[in-house]
């Protein structure tokens, strides 16, 4: 299992455009990706669900990501955060 | 005449009659089934069409208004794919054994529910963009399809709100206008009048009628008002304020591309002020040559703690790559006085305008300078940045700045860590460094003339007292001379010279600013194409 937290510095939190461009790298991968915002979970396979988390500027994430492909899928999804939101 | 007002969402003027939009209500009917996996393939089926069409739809939209405003419909396509979305539908019609459009529909009220209750406006509005999914499956399920057509002549669009697919359906030369009874300034109705640049207005208290149908109307979107079976002469008051409002457009329109560049050939740099990344598409669309004044403040003042350098960084990135090779001055840290952050510790002074603040600061906290200066360079290697200074009284200052910018090079490079060297220029804007900018010129690359404060030091005023105005000139020929004196001593050291305050946009000084060979002016992006005109109109010889 891999891990990683983030605090979301984009001023429109985590709205439609870049919620489906992260489901759409997380589903490049095999390995199940949980997004944990206040104690809710998300499978951030799941455009509805993760918009559900209503992720705002300041918001405190963590991923959690458990598969065979879990050290490449932590690298390249902390990469998108930090670069797209 | 009857007038119905609005919530404004972009200005202009349109005349015409208005078209009541009506909504194909399809009543779902639940009917039992007996071979679950049969409708399961049925909806399957409608998924892929409904995927399809979204497709068309996508690269409609691309066309017509561009990829930002196209990407819901990617989105839309996504959301079909939703795994709760399409667990739910096949829950609803295994276990209650019904139709799949009802257990659509079921969904659709379900999930948008969910949206509709989060606190977050632009979230709430997503609602809409189930409902308008769930609806185009129920569309292809039982067969109705949704070709949208309006009348032929341009109309004024009226509805309850429109959906994402019902917007781009619209033929786009027939819409002179929309309104909305409801929706919200994040709507995708008010996101299309913006790129379209036609009036709009939601929140609007206007019955929808049938027999509002096709009667002639007004909307004034900057105003916020319909007015509809207006008389004669009110018409024609509208008709003059529609034709001056188009002929302003079309003329800055025609000078988008164009040099700004004046009759007798004098070439001079346009960039734009800006205040967070967020300005950056203000400054594109007005077809800013550069930016000339971009203000770090916004980074420190919207965080809790010091940024940090990869925060900064990326920043610094994104405006330099957005820019694509245009030159990004980007001002360090300009705090103190009325701009204040509590992480800092500052005491607080007794005068602010003469106290710490700017490179003041930044020269007694040299790490937090240190850690702008990393990010600055670091950034540099994507694009054409280049860093300017505040606050600068002396040459000293200025040496000392370069041997903290020499120390944060070498780091880098130590480090391996790839980086590139912007120019760097500091503000004009204190008398001494107008005294001695014959010196300063040789420290450096470029100048920017920040008028403002020059403008609040050189004449003892300050400009948030009210009580001074009638002392106040902002084209005090003390001033004046101060800039021209600046501009003389920087070329003759070979350094350019730019004007950054409020005083660049004034187009009653731009022919003065030229004869002194003020090589760029940097103001708010929607005075540039205003300025480009004047620009363009001035002749420097011979006058």
């Amino acid at each position: 299992m891999r891990e990683f937290q983030y605090i979301v510095t984009d001023n429109e939190g985590i709205h439609a455009r870049p919620a489906g461009e992260l489901v759409k790298l997380a589903k490049t991968f095999a390995s199940d990706v949980k997004v944990v915002k206040d104690g809710r979970e998300a499978d951030c396979k799941k455009i509805f669900a993760l918009m559900g988390l209503g992720a705002k500027k300041g918001s405190e994430l963590s991923f959690v990501i458990t598969g065979e492909d879990e050290t490449e899928a932590c690298e390249e999804l902390e990469k998108f955060m930090r670069e797209n939101l | 005449m009857t007038t119905y007002s609005g919530k404004s969402v972009f200005g202009g003027i349109a005349i015409g009659k208005l078209c009541v939009w009506q909504k194909k209500e399809s009543r779902i009917r639940r009917v039992r089934i007996e071979d679950p996996d049969e409708e399961m393939e049925r909806f399957e089926r409608a998924k892929k069409e409904a995927a399809a069409q979204l497709k068309d739809l996508y690269d409609k939209a691309l066309r017509e208004v561009g990829e930002v405003n196209a990407a819901i419909f990617e989105i839309h396509q996504m959301m079909l794919e939703d795994g709760d979305y399409n667990e739910s539908v096949e829950n609803i019609v295994r276990t209650q054994r019904v139709n799949a459009e009802y257990a659509v529909a079921s969904t659709a009220d379900n999930f948008a529910g969910m949206f509709a209750e989060m606190e977050d406006d632009y979230m709430k509005a997503r609602a809409a963009d189930v409902r308008d999914i769930s609806e185009r499956l129920i569309a292809v399920l039982s067969g109705t399809g949704s070709p949208v057509t309006v009348s032929d002549e341009p109309v004024i669009i009226v509805a309850d709100d429109l959906a994402p697919s019902e917007t781009v359906q619209l033929d786009k030369d027939k819409v002179l206008a929309f309104v909305t009874v409801h929706g919200s300034p994040n709507s995708h109705t008010a996101i299309l009048a913006r790129t379209m640049g036609i009036p709009a207005l939601i929140g609007t208290d206007i019955p929808l009628e049938r027999q509002m149908d096709g009667k002639p109307a007004v909307v004034d979107g900057a105003g916020g008002c319909v007015y509809v079976e207006p008389d004669e002469d009110f018409l024609d008051k509208m008709r003059e304020k529609q034709r001056e409002e188009l002929d302003r457009k079309e003329m800055l329109q025609t000078l988008k591309g164009k040099e700004s560049v004046t009759v007798d050939g004098k070439k001079v740099l346009l960039y734009a002020n800006i205040g967070s990344l967020r300005d950056l598409s203000a400054a594109m669309e007005n077809d800013a040559e550069g930016i000339g004044l971009f203000r770090s403040e916004f980074l420190y003042l919207e965080s809790e703690d010091f940024p940090t350098e990869e925060e900064q960084f990326l920043v610094y990135k994104t405006a330099a790559e957005t820019m694509a090779g245009k030159r990004v001055i980007i001002r360090t840290l300009d705090i103190g006085a009325d701009k204040k952050c509590d992480y800092f510790g500052l005491e607080p002074e007794e005068n602010p305008a003469l106290g710490l603040r700017g490179i003041r600061i930044c020269l007694t906290r040299t790490e937090v300078f240190k850690t702008q200066l990393r990010a600055l360079f670091r950034a540099s290697a994507f694009g054409k940045i280049a860093v300017m200074y505040p606050m600068i009284i002396s040459v000293e200052e200025v040496r000392r700045i370069k041997e903290l910018a020499e120390e944060a090079r070498r780091e880098l490079a130590a480090e391996g860590t790839p980086f590139g060297m912007p120019e760097q220029g500091i503000m004009i804007e204190t008398p001494a460094a107008v005294m001695m900018s014959r010196e300063l010129a040789k420290e450096v690359d470029f100048f920017s003339i920040g008028t403002n404060d020059l403008t609040q030091y050189t004449l003892a005023i300050d400009r948030q007292n009210p009580r001074l105005d009638a002392f106040y000139d902002p084209r005090h020929p003390a001033v004046l001379r101060m800039i021209a004196m600046t501009a003389a001593n920087a070329h003759l050291e070979n350094t350019w010279v730019g004007i950054c305050g409020e005083l660049a946009a004034d187009t009653e000084l731009t022919e003065a600013f030229l004869k002194m060979g003020i090589d760029e002016l940097s103001v708010s992006p929607g005075s540039i194409l205003p300025l480009r005109k004047k620009v363009r109109e001035t002749k420097l010889s011979g006058s």
